[in-house]
């Protein structure tokens, strides 16, 4: 009961923080004093107590994009275990479930964009969705791997049996997993190289861009859900990459969190010492990552 | 250049009745012919008279580092179009067509320029009524028709602080078959308040004529004046103003460099640039007590002089500048991810340069050698040659590079000037404008050629005053460079070229 309660608070309340570290990392390597940490917190708070302007060539579709994401990440961050903890909510096969909660929210990003009619936020979209059906593959590949290794198909499951233990075992394979994950994780929440989430350039943006008519606690929400997001697949990424656990509850979601804080730090070092791939290379890399996550599927099938 | 030109050299002025008056047929015809000689139009403007129009041409003569002028007289309202034959025309010929209400008959891409009434009311070469007002960027965009072609409309607002433009893209999936500009949203009518003058405020108007090149577009029109009054210039302050042109050169250099870093999301070179561009501003700050340069120059010198306290001071800041600089940029070329990003990147070929008519870095970064100081040496760079910096490539990487060298020059430059900073006043009398003259003045402000001619009536007031910004030349290069490149790519080679809307806009 008191994980469920902590995981809860931790998915709820920690998301934006991961912003903040990232933005201060990258304002450090500029030599800047940055943002505050907790500056996304007071941004969304600005952003919920403000009105709301929808276009009149927009349907219901338009104000529908932004809930459906925000409660499909919301959902999504119910099934994946956070550190050495299993998730509230977890079933045989709820590792599709979890994929396809990310496929929903972005079919509802992108048509919500499409709903516009903007030849901006379609360029967008079109692009969202090129390189997602490019992405899923590996994470796809990714969690069937560890499910073999696990036996499981469960999400807790796979994900929290994930011990040193397997690291020895299976080294190859998992450093193979690890560097995938990684490079979804930057392409699923728009980070540098991929996209650019401070660019103000309309026409390089995929994201973003479609994302700009959206105002006021609409997009209050699309920038809470895309930080959750961040935080959900982080979440992923850390209890594959560091399976540390110590026994204790109280110890291991303060390596959790800790570990998360790192990620985010991580993050920021990347996005500061590399610049933007072109956009035609983004598949390229993309393609690559599947290749990494498939050699490490064969890895663990001989 | 043959006996249907005039001859004269930059920053020099020639009795206006000296220049040979042609037929509007031998006019075009030698022009084509010089043209194909390798000479290039630095000038050409109409003078809409009561029912004629004077055309003037202005074409520089490279190898002989000398200009030459002709000019024709027209009582048609039609000419044929040189255009078609000479890309570097289209633009002059639109401008004449909308200023004078001339029609160059079958005109590729006959549109209105900066979309404002013509200098005579009535005389409109596109017949619009007087009434109706002109809404600016309004008019017949090309498009290209098929299954899975789409039309992306930018700006005139725009999501960044820069001036306003329009920007029609004829996009296959991502990637550009055509990109159309239209301009005109800053027009201020800055040639038609010209003439009558000088008078006092328009020193200060032509320091704003793009507010970057304040000391570009600043000595080109003090070596008007000086031209047209016979002023000797000092030699003290052709060096002031040859350090205060490098200085702008740097600010602007820098400016882009971190600019460009920015745009392919490269943060540390962004950011230390943008801090070092305001180190060689306050630079120029120490000469003349304004940032930006303005209040320096004065037709017959400067109006500052640098003592010796600041001229340390100078070298001592440049000193810190450069070395800040320069792990600045190096970081650059050292970054994998940068380089992939800048390599291959709008790309314009040297045949479409030349074409064209590029000037300056743009130019430059094409191979093709043209740069003012060295060709048609003014001030101080008739003492001192700048080495002229080239690339091959002609991509948003030589076009980077290309600015990181001309900096280190500048750098050089102004280090080596302050050192030897001759003795002697830095202002000569100023002196009242011969009357019936021409005046020409070029020099290389920091994003290319400028150009200012001046014409006097018989008090020696301005008949007409013409002027050309690099930008005039270059905006048609970066519609040429996205040609296809992936659409996502616009930004940073605008950037790249970095042109100035209200240089064009006048």
């Amino acid at each position: 009961m008191t994980d469920i309660i902590i995981h809860c608070a931790v998915a709820l309340l920690l998301p934006p923080l991961l912003l903040g570290v990232i933005g201060k990392t990258k304002a450090a390597f500029a030599g800047r004093v940055g943002a505050p940490y907790l500056q996304p917190y007071y941004d969304l708070i600005k952003l919920f107590q403000k009105g709301s302007v929808f276009s009149e060539t927009t349907t219901w579709v338009f104000r529908a994009g932004p809930v459906v994401t925000l409660a499909a990440t919301l959902f999504a961050a119910l099934l994946v275990p956070l550190g050495r903890h299993g998730a509230p909510v977890s079933f045989s096969g709820d590792m599709i479930l979890f994929a396809y909660l990310f496929g929903l929210s972005r079919f509802f990003t992108t048509i919500a964009a499409l709903d516009t009619g903007s030849s901006f936020e379609g360029m967008g979209a079109a692009r969202e969705v090129t390189f997602s059906c490019l992405a899923e593959p590996t994470l796809f590949f990714a969690l069937i791997t560890l499910a073999r290794m696990s036996k499981s198909l469960t999400l807790s499951t796979i994900l929290t049996s994930v011990t040193p233990a397997i690291w020895l075992a299976a080294g190859a394979s998992m450093l193979l997993l690890v560097g995938a994950l990684f490079i979804i994780l930057l392409a699923e929440n728009c980070r540098i190289p991929f996209d650019d989430p401070n660019t103000h350039l309309e026409l390089t943006m995929i994201h973003e861009v479609m994302v700009l008519d959206h105002s006021g606690p609409a997009f209050g929400m699309i920038l809470y859900g895309a930080a959750l997001k961040l935080f959900v697949l982080g979440a992923v990424f850390v209890n594959v990459a560091l399976p540390v656990a110590t026994g204790n509850t109280f110890a291991d979601w303060a390596i959790f969190i800790i570990a998360m804080l790192g990620l985010a730090v991580t993050i920021g070092v990347v996005e500061s010492v590399m610049a933007r791939l072109r956009l035609v290379r983004v598949p390229q890399l993309l393609v690559g990552a599947t290749i990494l996550s498939a050699f490490a599927m064969i890895l663990v099938l001989r | 250049m043959n006996g249907s030109f005039r001859i004269l050299f930059n920053g020099s002025a020639v009795p206006f009745a000296d220049i040979p008056q042609v037929d509007p047929v031998p006019f075009l015809q030698n022009i084509l012919d010089a043209i194909d000689r390798g000479r290039r139009v630095v000038s050409y403007f109409g003078i809409p008279g009561a029912a004629e129009t004077t055309l003037v041409c202005v074409l520089a003569d490279k190898t002989e580092g000398r200009l030459g002028v002709t000019r024709t007289v027209t009582r048609e309202d039609r000419l044929p179009t040189l255009a078609l034959l000479c890309p570097q025309l289209q633009l002059f010929e639109r401008e004449i067509a909308e200023q004078c209400g001339l029609t160059f008959d079958d005109h590729p891409w006959f549109k209105p320029v900066r979309f404002h009434r013509p200098f005579v009311p009535g005389r409109d070469a596109w017949n619009r009524p007087a009434d109706v007002p002109l809404k600016v960027g309004v008019m017949d965009y090309y498009q290209v028709a098929g299954d899975d072609v789409h039309e992306v409309a930018v700006g005139p607002v725009h999501a960044g602080i820069i001036e306003p433009g329009h920007f029609r893209f004829q996009c296959h999936g991502e990637e550009v078959f055509h990109l159309e500009i239209s301009l005109g949203y800053q027009h201020r009518g800055v040639e038609a308040g010209l003439p009558g003058g000088p008078h006092p405020r328009t020193l200060q108007q032509m320091e704003t004529v793009a507010g970057d090149t304040t000391i570009g577009h600043g000595q080109a029109y003090c070596m008007v004046l000086e031209a047209l009054g016979g002023i000797k210039v000092p030699p003290r302050a052709e060096v002031l103003r040859g350090i205060a042109l490098e200085l702008e050169r740097l600010a602007n250099h820098t400016g882009d460099l971190g600019a460009i870093a920015g745009d392919v999301g490269y943060l540390p070179t962004a950011s230390f640039c943008g801090r070092i561009r305001g180190d060689f501003l306050n630079m120029t700050a120490v000469l003349c007590g304004s940032r930006f340069g303005r209040g320096l120059l004065t037709p017959g010198g400067t109006i500052f002089d640098l003592t010796a306290d600041h001229r340390d001071d100078l070298l001592k800041r440049l000193a810190a500048a450069r070395r800040d600089l320069t792990d600045a940029v190096e970081l650059l070329w050292s970054t994998p991810s940068v380089m992939g990003r800048l390599e291959g990147t709008g790309a314009v070929s040297r045949e479409f340069a030349v074409k064209l008519s590029l000037v300056g870095p743009a130019a430059r970064a094409c191979g093709v050698k043209r740069d003012v100081r060295l060709d048609y040496p003014f001030g101080i760079f008739r003492m001192t040659h700048l080495p002229v910096a080239t690339a091959f490539h002609g991509d948003v990487c030589a076009r980077t590079m290309i600015r990181w060298q001309e900096a280190q020059k500048s750098m050089d430059f102004i280090e080596e000037q302050l050192q030897h900073l001759p003795a002697g006043d830095h202002r000569a009398k100023a002196a009242p404008c011969a009357g019936r003259h021409l005046a020409v003045a070029l020099t290389e402000g920091w994003r290319g050629e400028i150009c200012h001619v001046a014409i006097t009536d018989d008090e020696g007031r301005f008949a007409r005053y013409k002027i050309v910004d690099p930008s005039f030349h270059n905006w048609q290069g970066l519609a040429m460079a996205l040609r296809g490149e992936q659409i996502s790519d616009f930004p940073l080679c605008n950037k790249s070229f970095n042109l100035s809307y209200c240089g064009f806009d006048l």
